[in-house]
């Protein structure tokens, strides 16, 4: 198959960018999107111009690192997978493949593809946790959860934070991210007794890193690639009313 | 080198005990003023940097990736082991114990291997505290699942994602210490070099991944939690970005590496491909409590999977090992594929490949409890292939997936370089010469957890000193290394690319360093090597500059370094004369094609030794030493 990438670069930060396109030739069908990428890159690289930077690691779709917006939908044309499982049996021969970074406000592009998400990291340090020391716990069997419990929070936990609910949301809106992370642990017995502080101040750094409101659209749904339900941003503003009220200000 | 393994004295389930009532203690006031580097954020470094975080100590954190939450630990998929027992099917501390040590083919120190085993119960206590979403049963206990080279079910899981969600429990914990000021986290930062101030590992220095700037860092200890380095062999079931260079760099700057040459082959992976591929992507090892191994009987059939009547085919897992059968441990199920390969029965494209079956299951469960115990597995496996493993069988293939060796640490997970602590897969010290399945994600949080929170205080105590300042001429003269390097680089300016050469040295290591080697294999591919190496430093072509985001030239450091252990590997596997475990030498084996251990040579680790650049390195070797255990050829028959 023969394809072309027209693929946006960024020198960094600070400058503006634009599409370049590329050609990629020979191209098998069961080639993953990213090896197109490497190969495109090692022809940059032998025809002496600088490769495409994009972000990736595991290929497995687990990590969370890939982040590519492909033809308009971020992690591209397949229902529920990362950026690195797309195939290119995905797409026409011939076809010419848009390829850009996550667009989002609160995720700076540092370079071509590759964005800065650490605004998820500090939305999750403000909470994203249950307080346990290390050698706290009692014995795990102590305190039994319900299977049924335990798979709904599974499929909470199971976000890999990659910032595709961001990126496809038109206000950049996170809450997708934030509520997996209130559901998984408001879900358990463990999470109780910080069910309250913890959506109020996963809630107030959401805001604080520029993230946008909730406007239900459910475009984030339709591009996660765990299948993270709307369902949970429900939850969420459930837990944040119930915590603004109960909850009495911090004094300082 | 002295290489003292400070294992304690009394009888084996009372060591740790009595070493923790000697280890001296760091007074929680005196905590605050000591500060540790963890590099990785993974099991052993993300759960040792929150676990020292929370006891006072002042944490720096770095790794490579965009987030401590990516670290590699996360692809792990089937389950972890842990001695519960809830199941009551006889397992306990020692039962653990044994099978590790035989599953290792008993080239692994008992006293670490019984610790293991002891904390492996708080580990699940911990995560379970943390909100790790483990597999139930409808009364609300924990679920377990069997996994190779055991005859018990002491595997806990979470779906086909445990290595996920015990990463995103040691995250949660880690982020909640980088929220209290307690860890300073560096995502995005590499280490390129150790720094050694009087003998002791006080700093390292690194190369900031966006902005391109080389700083350094000094603390009171240094941690490495880095993991394995199997992308020495190009393709293979790691994150791409998993590298040595953090490991290789402090063996160059005097750590021991210990049995470089184990390396792991795990039986089910999917099958290449074509030659762009870039990874290999692993199917867990938990579908073979379900799934048949099997191959057709004839040579050269060609017929269908499903067209093959039961008659023709050959269930060889089962028909080799029937105590076992499926389950039987990863070296010997992969050496058992490539067997039944190398006999040109093996299926799918190139004949490299078995089939790996859930008919049989599906109709004893039903489609709905296959689907409930690995449907992500199964799904995985179609995004890749773009076949439905419920209507055809799987086809997998080995592929290189963990490295049992390491650098060399003593009983308190200190390497030969006082103050440089070495966990989780980056050491060497619990699996010997192969790992079972769920023991990975075992042992990077016992030793983040469990060992390192006590063992760091007993160095830290004797450390009257105060930290080196980041101007020290020997942290100078480390970066001044680093800069070095990233020039010399940079101004090769040839024709290959970085890729070219990383495949072509896992090709070489593939052929003559893979699944089964011999003598004259290892001596071609130790030359080769040494000529591919030096072409690389005439010849490589890394493009950008330094002064910012460049994978290229992160990427040529790391091959770069790859280059040199690659031919360590070939080395340790040259003079380990014996098979064991994963290392298969086949001038070493039964009639059977079976390991041919031998005890009264090399009941030992080898430990090496670096010498310079394109100097050969010098063997040193620590003594194994068996109290509990009587050293029988293993079998699984």
């Amino acid at each position: 198959m023969n394809f072309k990438l027209k693929v946006w670069r960024q020198a960094d930060h600070t400058s503006s960018g634009s599409f370049e396109t590329y050609e990629a030739n020979n191209v098998n069908a069961n080639q993953s999107f990213m090896e197109v990428l490497d190969v495109v890159n090692d022809d940059l690289t032998k025809a002496g111009k600088e490769p495409i930077a994009f972000d990736h690691d595991c290929r497995e779709g687990i990590c969370g690192t890939c982040s590519c917006v492909i033809n308009g939908e971020p992690h591209g044309p397949e229902d529920k997978v990362t950026s690195c499982q797309v195939y290119m049996r995905s797409f026409q021969d011939g076809e010419t493949i848009t390829v850009e970074p996550f667009r989002a406000k609160p995720f700076p592009i540092l370079k071509d593809l590759v964005t800065d998400r650490s605004a998820f990291d500090k939305i999750i340090q403000a909470g994203g946790f249950i307080s346990v020391n290390t050698g706290q716990a009692p014995d795990a069997n102590a305190l039994p959860i319900g299977r049924e419990t335990a798979e709904l929070a599974f499929d909470a936990a199971h976000c890999i934070g990659c910032g595709a609910c961001v990126a496809a949301c038109k206000n950049s809106s996170a809450m997708l991210f934030v509520s997996a992370k209130v559901t998984h642990l408001g879900l358990l017995p463990q999470g109780q007794p910080e069910r309250n502080r913890r959506s109020l101040k996963m809630v107030e750094v959401m805001d604080a890193q520029g993230f946008g409101g909730c406007t239900n659209t459910g475009a984030c749904e339709a591009v996660c690639p765990k299948g993270i339900p709307l369902e949970f941003i429900s939850r969420l503003n459930r837990d944040y009313i119930t915590a603004s009220l109960m909850e009495r200000p911090e004094s300082e | 080198m002295k290489l003292d393994p400070k294992i304690p004295s009394g009888p084996l389930e009372k060591k740790w005990d009595s070493h923790r009532m000697n280890l001296k203690l760091v007074n929680p006031a005196n905590k605050r003023k000591y500060k540790v580097i963890v590099v990785g954020s993974g099991l052993g470094g993300g759960a040792a940097s929150a676990s020292l975080a929370e006891l006072g100590y002042n944490v720096k954190c770095f790794c490579f990736q965009d987030s401590p939450r990516r670290a590699h630990s996360i692809a792990a998929q089937g389950g972890i082991n842990a001695a519960k027992n809830y199941q009551n099917d006889g397992d306990s501390i020692k039962r653990l114990f044994y099978d590790t040590i035989k599953g290792g083919d008993f080239r692994a120190r008992e006293a670490n291997v019984y610790r293991l085993a002891q904390v492996s119960i708080n580990i699940i206590d911990q995560c379970a505290a943390q909100g790790v979403p483990f597999g139930r049963e409808y009364g609300g206990l924990l679920a377990n699942r069997s996994f190779g080279g055991s005859q018990v079910s002491r595997t806990f899981y979470s779906r086909g994602a445990t290595g996920q969600q015990l990463l995103i429990g040691a995250y949660s914990a880690l982020s909640r210490q980088i929220g209290l000021g307690k860890v300073q986290m560096f995502p995005r930062t590499e280490m390129l070099d150790l720094i050694l101030v009087d003998g002791h590992a006080k700093g390292i220095v690194t190369r900031n991944l966006v902005t391109g700037k080389i700083e350094t860092h000094m603390a009171d200890a240094v941690i490495l939690g880095t993991g394995g380095y199997g992308n020495v062999f190009y393709l293979s079931t790691y994150a791409r970005g998993s590298n040595a260079t953090a490991i290789w760099r402090a063996h160059k700057k005097g750590a021991g590496f210990a049995n470089p040459c184990f390396t792991q082959i795990h039986p089910t992976c999917i099958p290449v491909s074509g030659d762009y591929q870039s990874k290999l992507t692993l199917m867990s090892e938990s579908l073979r409590n379900d799934g048949r191994c099997w191959v057709p009987k004839a040579v050269g059939e060609k017929r269908a999977a499903h067209e093959i009547p039961e008659t023709d085919r050959d269930y060889f897992l089962e028909r080799m090992y029937p105590s076992y059968g499926n389950l039987a441990p990863r070296d010997i199920a992969s050496r058992a594929a490539k067997r039944v390969c190398d006999e040109g029965r093996g299926v799918g494209p190139g004949g490299l490949g078995v089939y790996l079956d859930f008919a049989e299951a599906i109709q004893r469960l039903g489609e709905k409890t296959v689907r409930e115990r690995y449907s992500n597995l199964f799904d995985m496996y179609h995004e890749i292939t773009g076949e439905n493993a419920y209507q055809q069988p799987m086809r997998i293939y080995p592929a290189i997936h963990y490295t049992m060796g390491g650098l060399w640490v003593d009983y308190n997970l200190m390497s030969n370089i006082p103050g440089l602590f070495v966990l989780g897969e980056a050491n060497f010290s619990d699996h010997g010469a192969n790992r079972l399945g769920a023991s990975a994600l075992m042992q990077g949080l016992a030793d983040g957890y469990f060992v390192i929170p006590y063992t760091i205080g007993d160095y830290l105590a004797n450390q009257k000193q105060k930290t080196p300042a980041t101007d020290c001429p020997e942290a100078q003269a480390a970066e001044k290394a680093v800069r070095e390097e990233i020039k010399q680089l940079l101004s090769i300016n040839g024709t290959k690319t970085i890729n070219e050469y990383h495949k072509e040295l896992g090709k070489i290591l593939w052929d003559h360093c893979g699944m089964a080697r011999n003598k004259t294999g290892l001596t071609k591919a130790i030359s080769l090597i040494q000529a591919l190496r030096e072409d690389f430093w005439k010849n490589v072509k890394v493009p950008g500059d330094s002064n910012n985001l460049n994978q290229s030239l992160e990427k040529a450091g790391r091959v770069a370094d790859f280059l040199e252990l690659g031919e360590l590997l070939c080395r340790d596997a040259l003079e380990r004369e014996e098979s064991c475990g994963c290392h298969l030498r086949e001038e070493y084996q039964t009639e059977e094609g079976e390991c041919q251990r031998n005890d009264e040579k090399f009941a030992h680790a080898a430990v090496w030794e670096y010498k310079g650049k394109n100097q050969i390195p010098v063997r040193h070797t620590e003594q194994l030493t068996y109290e509990e255990i009587h050293l029988t050829t293993r079998s699984y028959k």
